[in-house]
C-alpha cells in the first residue's frame, strides 16, 4: 500500500497504526460521525439562510424606500387587551419571542448536561421545557403572521407598508388640507376601504367609498386599498398633490418565506425533540451508555435554530 | 467536554442566559434609539443611524459567537473540526460585502433610469456633450 511507509513512521506513537486508522471505530477530531455530520448539515443550512438574508439585504439596499421595521412590527396581542390598537409597541412582541428562544436554548444546554451525567429524568425534564419554549415561539409566530395577513392585509405579493420619501401634509377625505404632517422615512400602512372597522386605525376615521376610483382626498385601487392623497411641502415636488402607493412588492414574500423557513426549522426541531424525549423516557439512550449523544445532536440543531434567529432578528427587525 | 465541575457548568449556563437576554435588550434599545423612539428627532441623523446599526450588528455577532462557542461547545472541540465548520462559513462575509455593493449599484442604475425618464439625464452625465434626446430613443429600443 502506498501509505505503508507513512503509517510505519507514526507507529511508535503507540496509538496510530494502519489497522486502527482504517478499520473504523476511530473518531477523527474526537467527534463521532453523527455529531460531525450534524455540524456539516448546519454549515449547509447556514449557507441557505445566509442566501435568503443576503437577498433581503440586497433588495433592501437597491430599493428607493423600504418598510420601516419598527412601524411594521409594532403590534402585540396585548394591544387588543386594553391598550388599544393605536398604541404602538415597536419591536416589543418580537423581543419577547427572542427571549423565548434564548430560554429554550438554555434549557436545552441543561438537558445535554444532565445527559452527560446519565441522569435520565433530568434529560427528559429539561427537554420538556425546551419543547414548551419552542411551541411558545411557534404560537407567537402564528399570531404575528395572522395579524399581518388578516388585519394588515400583507400577502406574498401585496405589501401595504409604504415609506414616505418626501415631506408633506395629508389631505382630508374631502380634499382639504389636514394637520397630519409627515417627513421622509416615516412609514405608513394602507387600509382596506371596506374593512375600515376591522382595523383599529380606521374605525374612528372617515368613511371611505368602497368602489375603486379617484376621490377628492384619496383614491381606492382595484385591490380595495385606500391610497390617501397628500401635498408635498418641501423639495422639487413642493406644492404637488401626490398619492400614497404600496411598498416594495418583494417585502411580503421575503418576510413570509424567510421567517416561514425559520419557523419550519423550529417546528421540525420541536417534532424531533418530542421523539427524542419519548426515547429518553423509554430508556433507549440509557442502554447506549454514550452520555445521551442523541440529545447532544438535537441540541446542536436547536442552538442553530436560535443562532439563525439572532440574524433574522437583526436583519428583519432591528436594522 | 469542558473541565468545569457540574455545579460550575450549571452556573455558566445561567450566566449565559442573562448575558444573551441583556445583549438582546441592549440591541433593541439601540434599534429604537436609531429610529427616534427614545429621543425624538434622532432618526433624521445619519450618523446616529449608521452607528446604531453598526453597534447592533457587532452585538449580534457577539451573540452568535457566544451561542456557537458556549452553548454548542465549539470551544471544547478539536481545532481542526472547529475550523472545518467556521472557515467555510466565514466566506459569507465576502458574500455580504459583494451583494451589498451590487445592490447599491442596482440602485444607482435605477436612479439613473428614473432621471432619464424625467428628462434629467444631461444633469446626470455632464461629460457627454454630444448626448441628446435622439440617443435616448436608441436606448429605448432595448
Amino acid at each position: 500500500m502506498a501509505t505503508d511507509t507513512l503509517d510505519h513512521s507514526v507507529d511508535h506513537d503507540g496509538h496510530h497504526n494502519e489497522t486502527t486508522d482504517w478499520n473504523g471505530g476511530n473518531e477523527p477530531w474526537r467527534a463521532s460521525y453523527g455529531k460531525l455530520m450534524m455540524w456539516y448539515f448546519l454549515v449547509s443550512d447556514a449557507f441557505t439562510f445566509a442566501g435568503f438574508l443576503i437577498a433581503y439585504g440586497t433588495l433592501r439596499v437597491m430599493s428607493p424606500s423600504w418598510p420601516v421595521p419598527d412601524s411594521v412590527f409594532s403590534t402585540a396581542p396585548f394591544n387588543n387587551l386594553g391598550l388599544g390598537h393605536d398604541v404602538p409597541l415597536p419591536l416589543i412582541f418580537v423581543t419577547f419571542m427572542s427571549f423565548l428562544l434564548i430560554l429554550s436554548s438554555v434549557t436545552m444546554v441543561r438537558a445535554v448536561q444532565e445527559g452527560h451525567r446519565e441522569n435520565k429524568d433530568g434529560v427528559a425534564f429539561w427537554m420538556f421545557l425546551t419543547i414548551i419554549g419552542g411551541a411558545g415561539f411557534l404560537g407567537c409566530q402564528a399570531w404575528e403572521w395572522s395579524n399581518l395577513i388578516w388585519t394588515e392585509n400583507m400577502t406574498m405579493t401585496d405589501n401595504p407598508f409604504g415609506t414616505h420619501t418626501e415631506k408633506g401634509v395629508y389631505l382630508n377625505a374631502d380634499g382639504t388640507e389636514s394637520t397630519d404632517v409627515f417627513k421622509p422615512g416615516q412609514g405608513y400602512l394602507l387600509h382596506m376601504a371596506a374593512g375600515g372597522a376591522h382595523h383599529g386605525d380606521g374605525h374612528e376615521g372617515p368613511h371611505y367609498e368602497t368602489t375603486p376610483g379617484d376621490y377628492a382626498g384619496y383614491s381606492v385601487d382595484n385591490g380595495g386599498f385606500v391610497l390617501k392623497k397628500y401635498k408635498v411641502t418641501e423639495g422639487e415636488n413642493a406644492g404637488k398633490v401626490m398619492s400614497e402607493s404600496r411598498g416594495p412588492r418583494a417585502f411580503g414574500g421575503l418576510f413570509f418565506f424567510i421567517t416561514g423557513f425559520h419557523g419550519f426549522h423550529v417546528f421540525s426541531g420541536v417534532v424531533f425533540l418530542i421523539i427524542i424525549m419519548l426515547n429518553v423516557m423509554s430508556g433507549v439512550y440509557e442502554k447506549r451508555k454514550n452520555g445521551y449523544e442523541m440529545v447532544e445532536k438535537i441540541g446542536l440543531y436547536w442552538h442553530f435554530v436560535d443562532l439563525v434567529w439572532v440574524f433574522v432578528f437583526l436583519v428583519f427587525y432591528l436594522l | 467536554m469542558s473541565s468545569h465541575s457540574y455545579e460550575e457548568s450549571i452556573k455558566l449556563v445561567y450566566k449565559g442566559m442573562w448575558l444573551l437576554a441583556a445583549v438582546t435588550l441592549i440591541e433593541v434599545f439601540f434599534s429604537l434609539l436609531g429610529k427616534g423612539h427614545i429621543i425624538a428627532g434622532w432618526e433624521d441623523n445619519y450618523i446616529v443611524g449608521y452607528s446604531t446599526a453598526f453597534i447592533i450588528a457587532v452585538l449580534s455577532i457577539y451573540k452568535a459567537y457566544f451561542i456557537i462557542y458556549e452553548f454548542m461547545h465549539m470551544r471544547y472541540e478539536a481545532k481542526g473540526m472547529a475550523m472545518s465548520v467556521l472557515l467555510p462559513t466565514g466566506l459569507l462575509i465576502w458574500a455580504v460585502i459583494a451583494f451589498f455593493q451590487e445592490g447599491n449599484s442596482w440602485k444607482e442604475r435605477n436612479d439613473k433610469v428614473d432621471n432619464m425618464d424625467n428628462g434629467k439625464f444631461e444633469q446626470m452625465a455632464p461629460k457627454k456633450e454630444s448626448f441628446n434626446a435622439k440617443d435616448t430613443k436608441v436606448i429605448d429600443k432595448f
